[in-house]
């Protein structure tokens, strides 16, 4: 499939988690694919980075479920910022592991999981939904009810995969893309290169093979498609461009022209903007 | 001059930065075989400083997914690789309770809550800073410290605007679950380093840093805060720490980008 092509089968009004983490193997391109459409009033569920901020500063969050946003490098997303100081979506503001126990709980079809994290803090305050559970057994101990972060579709970027949807992660984490893509009705992965079954076992060891294609629905070849994120070890981040796209991001003309500069075609004319924008700074 | 003044005004030769680093190292000791999780520059030479000499069963990562088996310069890379640690096993670290983690704090307050998620109303903060991020499974699970690496009322204040990491008032209020783990241990600033020895678990200055008073102290922080008389002044480096902090663990100085004075 092309990146245009899963974002057509996506639809105003769903639920849709996003892998990697922060400025991490993030399936940039079906982002960019995903700002190309008139889709809107989403949920979006993810360990935000950029991804956040692009779809903050298009309109199309209705709500959000994080933990944070960050660049990584730049500590905080801006336009996540933004978009959060003019109020302009719904929060849910998770802990780091109450979100990966939310992801478990819709991986393995339970209405919520049994979790330490959340008790006496704010989280409880700003998230009044949530319930506690006492533990049958003899501790009695109370615990918060995380409940499952199901989602209507999942979009993952990983670095190799094959035409079926069997992908393979070949950087040091593998973040937490198998959850999403076993939390979601339907999951679409794109990749760096589509390679042949036979070729998974050359480039790692059997456990680098993060996703099954029983829990995918389409696969995308999008090169370079986590930019400007990381993917190791295939490229690391784009710092300089990432610098480039925060600063855009905090002042509107700059930010207007940002988008006419990059966001305003296909995946291949941002490629090829991207490349210049390289040779500029060499 | 006597004696005791000297010391009180520490070694001419040694920076605030370095006393923090001490400081800071001092917050491991004792723990044995844990991961060590410093964050910020300050911390992570500390937590170094501790691996090379009075702490060497600690765990450190390379701030992503390895453990490594050496100590590198802060920035440089490993030489030794020793384990496996992608975000998902580190949760299991933290929930283990096998972790002592130091995190930054945009407001703490006496009770020990922390905020690191926005400033203002929640629901349209005025500044919104990182997110809530891992604070709360942190704090109610493994030993949790703070750096402040500018001691100001703008940090320390009477009430934090969102609870992140749990202070001792908000555990006991939520009851045996949030307690059973809960061990706040160190507050290190740029002035003092804190903690909660009291009988109501509220910060006190445990030592105060060579060349700063009790009063530089208390006006500086945004509550009544206790400073015994005869506070002592945060332990001197030996030769052989600031040869580690200035040539082996942070010879490029970035630890003075932390601390300005």
């Amino acid at each position: 499939m092309s990146p245009d092509e899963i974002a057509g089968r996506l639809r105003s009004g769903m639920t849709i988690g996003i892998g990697g983490w922060g400025s991490r193997r993030k399936p940039m391109a079906l982002v960019r694919a995903l700002l190309r459409t008139d889709i809107t009033d989403l949920t979006v569920i993810s360990y935000g980075g950029p991804d956040v901020g692009l779809l903050a500063a298009a309109g199309k969050i209705r709500k959000l479920v994080a933990a944070f946003a960050t660049l990584d490098s730049i500590p905080l997303e801006p336009h996540f910022r933004a978009a959060r100081q003019r109020g302009d979506f719904e929060l849910t503001e998770l802990d780091e592991s109450m979100f990966m126990w939310g992801l478990t709980a819709a991986a393995h079809r339970l209405p919520f999981m049994p979790i330490r994290a959340g008790l006496g803090s704010d989280v409880m305050r700003v998230n009044p939904e949530l319930r506690t559970v006492t533990s049958p057994y003899p501790d009695g101990e109370e615990l918060v009810a995380v409940p499952a972060l199901r989602m209507d579709a999942a979009l993952v970027h990983l670095n190799r995969a094959d035409a079926r949807g069997n992908g393979q992660y070949l950087g040091p984490d593998p973040y937490f893309d198998d959850l999403f893509c076993d939390a979601a009705d339907e999951a679409y992965v794109s990749c760096e290169r589509i390679v042949e079954s036979t070729e998974f076992a050359d480039a790692g060891t059997p456990q680098t093979m993060l996703v099954g294609r029983h829990a995918v629905t389409g696969v995308a070849e999008t090169p370079n498609g986590a930019h400007f994120t990381s993917c190791v070890p295939d490229y690391g981040r784009d710092e300089p461009f990432q610098a480039a796209y925060a600063k855009a991001a905090a002042d509107p003309d700059a930010w207007r022209e940002f988008t006419a500069r990059f966001l305003s075609g296909d995946e291949d004319t941002y490629q090829a903007a991207v490349a210049a924008f390289a040779e500029e700074g060499a | 001059m006597s004696t005791q003044d000297a010391t009180a005004e520490g070694r001419s030769d040694v920076t605030r930065a370095e006393y923090c680093v001490i400081a800071c190292a001092e917050a491991w000791r004792g723990d044995g075989e844990i991961l060590a999780s410093p964050m910020g520059t300050v911390p992570s030479v500390g937590a170094r400083l501790a691996r090379l000499t009075f702490a060497p069963d600690l765990l450190l990562t390379d701030g992503e997914a390895l453990v490594i088996g050496d100590v590198p310069a802060i920035g440089a890379a490993p030489g030794v690789v020793e384990g496996w640690l992608p975000y998902r096993r580190h949760l299991a670290m933290v929930t283990g309770g096998k972790r002592h983690v130091m995190m930054g704090a945009s407001q703490l307050d006496r009770h020990g809550n922390q905020n690191i998620s926005c400033i203002g109303d929640w629901k349209q903060p005025a500044r919104q800073l990182l997110g809530v991020r891992g604070a709360p499974v942190n704090s109610i699970n493994n030993p949790t410290s703070y750096w402040v690496p500018r001691h100001s009322t703008r940090v320390f204040v009477d009430k934090v605007d969102m609870v992140c990491g749990v202070g001792h008032d908000r555990a006991a209020a939520a009851g045996p679950s949030a307690t059973r783990f809960h061990q706040l241990r160190r507050v290190v600033t740029d002035l003092a380093v804190l903690d909660f020895e009291t009988q109501d678990r509220t910060l006190r200055v445990r030592s105060l840093h060579p060349g700063v008073s009790a009063e530089q102290v208390r006006e500086a922080t945004g509550f009544p805060l206790a400073v015994a008389d005869d506070v002592p002044r945060t332990r001197e480096p030996s030769a052989e720490e600031l040869r580690l902090i200035r040539t082996v663990i942070d010879p490029a100085g970035l630890r003075d980008r932390e601390v300005r004075t």
